[in-house]
Parts: structure tokens; C-alpha cells; sequence
């Protein structure tokens, strides 16, 4: 090979040398790269936080009054709903507060029975938490506020235009 | 024609293989330190050899597990080392290397270049892959055994993996120093080493998609080996490139491998588009048709392997546009690669043609690989690929492209230049039945391979449901078979080397490039110290 020709093959391998460091440094530039594309794009992000279900379920085209009652067995406690009544969608998610007081000067515990009115309507009150899920124990004068989350079935028969949910306070014996 | 011979004398220890002219230390010493481009092609050949037979022993091991099913023979972390051990050591130990073999013998006689541009580079490009090799197989007896992790070496699995991994990581590196230093010696000689005369368009095929290859070579191996060192630094070094817990994702491992990995498939095809481009011409006693647009076709085919990398991860949950970029791009590869279809087919068209061993497996790559890029194509479509996202449909269509693309090309060079590196003929009989029995067995293990994949069997686990039982024994019969017939490839060649019929000096009527019009058979050792005069 003639000295040029050398030469010539020198300066080539200098500078294909330089693409091949050159793409081991384009793998790393990947990397701020592909988080750029994400956060541009929105994806693949954690702290994001995820947006409430929507409930698409809910039947607008009807209105339905639900009753709220409470009375207490024989026992020394005051309990009342926070709200009487309120008008709500079938399919739509219900929240609503009773208010229980203990006024015995000793702890009691106690277990709600629920009971519909129309009986019929109770198969479409599909609860999601309910204090009378299980027993309560209040101590001597605690005041104590107790959710149900309830949705009313989009298949309540068409003719109920009310429901009455009632819950009854039974004292359990033998835990006072 | 003898003006451009060189006489050099005969030295006096008989390591004359190549025709006489060597000079140098005797014995083992010869070949270490080799800087003859036609020495280093021999020990690329042979070494891809010793490890296609390596991947194939691994290859036999899980068509025995997958004989029937159930667990029989091996654990599932060892099937799992099994099937990674056969990827890597296939791509980077076998067809890569083979065709570096291919592109060392040839390209220097092809372009009339006395030798690759830097020689002693040459010597150590090859002898980095001997060390590499046992790097590899050496991670079979560290605790915890080679990685199982699939041969794209897929992060999380990779940064949980025990040692072996990292034996994994430093021979990926190895073999991609090799393949880089491979690829620079290789551009430049074509572009400076060129006899007077022989511009970039006379170029054979075979020198030009060896060039775009390179160039793919030096621009994605980078990639890679910055992939894996990324997993080595998240493994020893604190780093979270990949791993979740400390900030890192590792899906951005499979955009980085996929960069590289899909042009990593076009360098392993490439260079068997070039060796079936001097095969069917010469057997066809017809010039390539439409050579030109055979050069733009494989461009365009290096320029878009860039930018569909994504189509091998449609499933990890990427934007719809995504995926529609990518489903595009990647159907778009379907035409430079129809017009090399064509070409080949209308290089063939009333052509006198005759079927020796080279000719067959060059028609048998045109068949098989156009079934290959079809079945591609289906799944560069993203409903579909959602559906067959990795199973054996998969698995079919890349050994399609890969054995009967790739290693026919390969087996069609060796028969086609055979003659002319060692001046002595193969037994033309066994060739023509190493070729039907490859063919019949191929077909055998992979073509079923495509039933199992619609029916939903998934790959890379070695058990499966009953249902699947008789594709399997097929696919399993057919695999044995492809394996004992590699053997016969192997006797042919030591039976050609020992005893074979000395070759004409043009033993193939059409072959019309440098190395048959302007050398003698054998090749001397040295060739065109003094470049020959083209018109």
C-alpha cells in the first residue's frame, strides 16, 4: 500500500471509529429521550393521579323519594337520621349519615335490623356499607355518626315512587 | 490473466491449503498470528461452524424436551438457558461470522484489493470471538447457570439473573468490539482498496450489501453494547436505568435493544441478499437484473430498518399512533424487499439454467424467505401481531428469515466458492441430498411450527398443553433430522478438502466476477499485489 493510501485508511478509521462511539452515546441520549416522549405524550407517568369512574349507569329520566327512619328497640339510645328524605336517580350512588347517642352511663352495644317499605323495594337497595353491617359497641354517652352508601337498581319496578329505608336498634345481651 | 497472479515461492513447512506462497510461523502460530485476508475468512468459517454446531446441540435439547408434554428431560430454568444460549450463540457466533468469513475470502478478490485495509485489525476482530464464545458457554457453570432470560436479554429478568449473566454482558461486548473493528475494515476497503477501473456501480452485490451492512453494523452495535452496559451498571453500580423501584423503566430496555435489534436482522440478511445475487446469476448464464435498483432496494432497506424497531413490542401498552407509525414503516420495508424478489426471479427468467448444490439452496432461500417475509408481513400488522405476540407463529417466521434466509445464503456461498478458495471439488451427489434432506427437514420443524402458533402455543416454555402433541413430534423428528443432515454437510466438506476432484479453473460456466475471471484455482495465497487492469 502506497503512503497515501495508508493515509487514507487512517483518516477512515478515525472517523468511522468516532460514529461507532458516537452511537454507544446515542443509546444513552435514548434515555432522557424516551422520558421526554412520555411526559410530552402523557403516558407512563406514576404520579398521575387516575380520574374518578364515572357511574354511567344512572337512570336521569326517573326520580325516586327515599325516606330515611330510625327508631331504638327498648334501649337507651337516641338515633336519627341526618337527613328525613331526599330525591335520588336509580343507579345513582347514595351517602347519607344516621346520628347514634349512647345516653346510659355505661357502654352498650347494639345491632341495627334494617326493614323497607314497600318489602318489595328492598331486593333493588343494593348497600354498599351500612353500619348495621355489624354490631355496635358505644361507651358511656358517645355521640357517633354512621354512613350508608346505598344505590337504588335501575330495574326498581316502575310503580315505586318511594322507598322507606328503616333501621330498628336491638340491644345485644350479655356484651354491656 | 497470469499478469495479475503473484508468484511467490512455496515455503518449506506444506501449510499450502490455500496454494502455496505462505510465509510465516508453522503449526497453531500460523493461524494466531494470521493478518491473510483468506487465512482469517477460513478461521471465521470454521469457528461459525463450531458454533452453529454448538446452538444446534442446544437447539436438538429443546426439540427433545418438546418431543412430548410435560417435563421430561430438563428443568424449565435450563430449557430457558437452553433457548437463550441457542439465540445468541446462532446470531452473533454462527450467521454474523459466517458471513464475515464470506466478506474476508471475498470481498478483497472481488474488488481487486491485495487485502482488507488493515490487516492486524482483521486478525484481532477474529480472535475477540474465540473469547467470547467461551465467555458464553462458560455461563453454563457459574451458580445459577447461564441467563434464561430470552436472547434479547430483557430487562427486569436481566438485572435479577446471577453471575452468568454478567459473563453474558462482557461477551456481548466482545463480539460487538469484533463485529465493529469487522465492520470499519470492511468499509474502508471497499471504498479506498478498489482496483483502478472498478467504480462504486460495477461493484459485485455481494461487496455492496456488504457495505450497507457495515455501516449498519457501526452504527447499531454501539447501541447495543450501551444496552447492556446499562444492565451491568444497574446490576454492580446503583444505577436505575431499568429498574422500576429506583425510578428506572424497563421498557425503555426494549426501545434501546429494538434500535439495534432491528437492524441487527437486515446485517444478518443483507449479506445473504449479496451471496444468492452472485449465485443465481452465475447459474442462470444471465447478468443480475436490475443491479441498480437491486443497490437503491438494499438502502432503502438499511435507511427504514431505523425507524420500525417498536414493531417488535406492539404489546407493551405504547400509544395507538405508535403503533400505526410503526405498522406503517414496517410494511413499507415489503417494497425494496419485493423489488430484490423480482429482480431475483426475473434474473432467472429464460435464463439456460442449470440446479447444481449452490443454485438449489439459492432457490431454495428464494422460496422459503419470500414465505418468511409474508408471514413478516402479517405480523408487522398490529391486530394480528397482538394475537400472535410470542408464539410459535413468531417463532416460525423468524426462522424462515433466518435459517432459510440467512444460513441457505450461507450454505449456497460455500458450495459456490468452495472450488475456488481450495481448488477442489464437493461430491455435486451429496451436496444435491445435504440440500433436499436441509429442505424436507426445515420444513418439517418449522413449517407446523406455524399451525401451532394460530392455536395459541406460546414460546419459550417447555411444557405444553396435549392438544399440541402431534405438531410437536413433527417439529421435533424434523429437527433431529436437520440436525444429523448438518453432519453430512460436515463430511462433505472434509471428504471435498481430503480426497475431492481437483476444480476446473471456472467451474461454474456463468460466474463472471473478478475472482473467477482474473485469478487462478485455487486463489494463490497473495492475490493482486499488483491491482488489476478492469476496462
Amino acid at each position: 500500500m502506497s503512503p497515501q493510501q495508508i493515509a487514507d485508511n487512517r483518516r477512515m478509521l478515525t472517523r468511522l471509529s468516532i460514529v461507532a462511539v458516537f452511537m454507544f452515546g446515542f443509546g444513552y441520549a435514548l434515555v432522557p429521550f424516551y422520558d421526554r416522549i412520555c411526559i410530552a405524550l402523557g403516558i407512563n407517568s406514576l404520579e398521575v393521579r387516575a380520574e374518578p369512574a364515572a357511574n354511567t349507569q344512572v337512570d336521569l329520566t326517573r326520580t325516586v323519594t327515599v325516606e330515611f327512619d330510625a327508631n331504638s328497640h327498648g334501649m337507651p339510645w337516641r338515633f336519627e337520621p341526618k337527613v328525613r328524605h331526599m330525591q335520588v336517580h336509580p343507579g345513582q350512588l347514595v351517602n347519607v349519615d344516621y346520628e347514634v347517642s349512647n345516653v346510659r352511663s355505661a357502654a352498650v352495644t347494639g345491632q341495627a335490623v334494617v326493614s323497607y317499605g314497600p318489602s318489595l323495594a328492598g331486593r333493588y337497595v343494593r348497600k354498599l356499607d351500612c353500619f348495621c353491617f355489624t354490631q355496635q359497641t358505644l361507651a358511656a354517652g358517645e355521640v357517633r355518626r354512621m354512613p350508608v352508601s346505598f344505590v337504588l337498581d335501575a330495574t326498581l319496578p316502575a310503580g315505586i315512587n318511594t322507598v322507606t329505608l328503616s333501621y330498628t336498634f336491638f340491644e345485644v345481651a350479655g356484651k354491656s | 490473466m497470469s499478469a495479475v497472479v503473484d508468484t511467490h515461492g512455496h515455503d518449506g513447512h506444506g501449510h499450502d491449503a490455500h496454494g502455496g506462497g505462505y510465509h510465516g510461523a508453522g503449526g497453531i502460530m500460523r493461524w494466531v498470528t494470521t493478518t491473510n485476508h483468506k487465512d482469517i475468512g477460513t478461521l471465521y468459517l470454521w469457528f461459525s461452524f463450531i458454533m452453529f454446531m454448538t446452538g444446534g446441540a442446544m437447539a436438538m435439547a429443546i426439540r427433545l424436551e418438546l418431543f412430548s408434554p410435560g417435563i421430561q428431560f430438563f428443568n424449565p430454568d435450563l430449557f430457558n438457558q437452553f433457548t437463550t444460549m441457542h439465540g445468541l450463540i446462532m446470531l452473533f457466533g454462527a450467521i454474523m461470522p459466517a458471513f464475515v468469513g464470506f466478506a474476508n475470502w471475498q470481498i478483497p478478490i472481488m474488488i481487486g484489493a491485495p487485502d482488507m485495509a488493515f490487516a492486524r485489525l482483521n486478525n484481532w476482530s477474529f480472535w475477540l470471538l474465540p473469547f467470547a464464545a467461551t465467555l458464553l458457554v462458560m455461563s453454563f457453570f457459574t451458580p445459577g447457570g447461564a441467563p434464561g432470560v430470552g436472547w434479547t436479554l430483557y430487562a427486569p429478568l436481566t438485572v435479577q439473573m446471577g453471575m452468568g449473566m454478567d459473563l453474558t454482558i462482557f461477551a456481548v461486548h466482545l463480539l460487538g468490539m469484533s463485529s465493529i473493528l469487522g465492520s470499519i475494515n470492511i468499509i474502508t476497503t471497499i471504498l479506498n482498496m478498489r482496483a483502478p477501473g472498478m467504480t462504486m456501480m460495477r461493484l459485485p452485490l455481494f461487496v455492496w450489501t456488504w457495505l450497507i451492512t457495515a455501516y449498519l453494523l457501526v452504527a447499531a452495535m454501539p447501541v447495543l453494547a450501551g444496552a447492556v452496559t446499562m444492565t451491568l451498571t444497574d446490576r454492580h453500580f446503583g444505577t436505575s436505568f431499568f429498574n422500576a423501584a429506583g425510578g428506572g423503566d424497563p421498557v425503555l430496555y426494549q426501545h434501546i435493544f429494538w434500535f439495534f435489534g432491528h437492524p441487527e436482522v437486515y446485517i444478518i440478511a443483507l449479506p445473504a441478499f449479496g451471496v444468492v445475487s452472485q449465485v443465481l446469476p452465475a447459474f442462470s448464464r444471465k447478468p443480475l437484473f436490475g443491479y441498480a435498483s437491486m443497490v437503491y432496494a438494499t438502502s432503502a432497506i438499511a435507511i427504514l430498518s431505523f425507524i420500525v424497531w417498536a414493531h417488535h413490542m406492539y404489546t407493551v401498552g405504547m400509544p395507538v399512533q405508535g403503533q400505526l407509525f410503526f405498522m406503517y414503516a414496517t410494511t413499507l420495508i415489503a417494497i425494496p424487499t419485493g423489488v430484490k424478489v423480482f429482480n431475483w426471479v426475473a434474473t432467472m427468467w429464460k435464463g439456460s439454467l442449470t440446479f447444481e448444490t449452490p443454485m438449489l439452496f439459492a432457490i431454495g432461500f428464494l422460496f422459503l424467505f419470500t414465505l418468511g417475509g409474508f408471514t413478516g408481513l402479517m405480523l408487522s400488522l398490529v391486530p394480528i401481531d397482538i394475537q400472535l405476540h410470542d408464539t410459535y407463529y413468531v417463532v416460525a417466521h423468524f426462522h424462515y428469515v433466518m435459517v432459510a434466509g440467512a444460513l441457505f445464503a450461507a450454505f449456497a456461498g460455500v458450495y459456490f466458492w468452495f472450488p475456488k478458495w481450495t481448488g477442489k471439488m464437493y461430491d455435486e451427489t451429496l451436496g444435491q441430498w445435504h440440500f433436499w434432506l436441509t429442505m424436507i427437514f426445515f420444513n418439517m420443524i418449522f413449517f407446523v411450527q406455524h399451525f401451532l402458533g394460530l392455536a395459541g402455543m406460546p414460546r419459550r416454555i417447555p411444557d405444553y398443553p396435549l392438544i399440541f402433541e402431534t405438531w410437536n413430534k413433527i417439529s421435533s423428528i424434523g429437527a433431529f433430522g436437520f440436525g444429523l443432515t448438518q453432519l453430512l454437510f460436515l463430511y462433505i466438506i472434509l471428504k471435498a478438502i481430503r480426497s475431492g476432484e481437483k476444480a476446473p479453473q471456472k467451474p461454474w460456466e456463468g460466474a463472471d466476477s473478478l475472482e473467477w475471471t482474473h485469478l487462478p484455482t485455487p486463489v494463490p495465497y497473495h492475490s493482486f499485489e499488483t491491482p488489476p487492469v478492469l476496462k
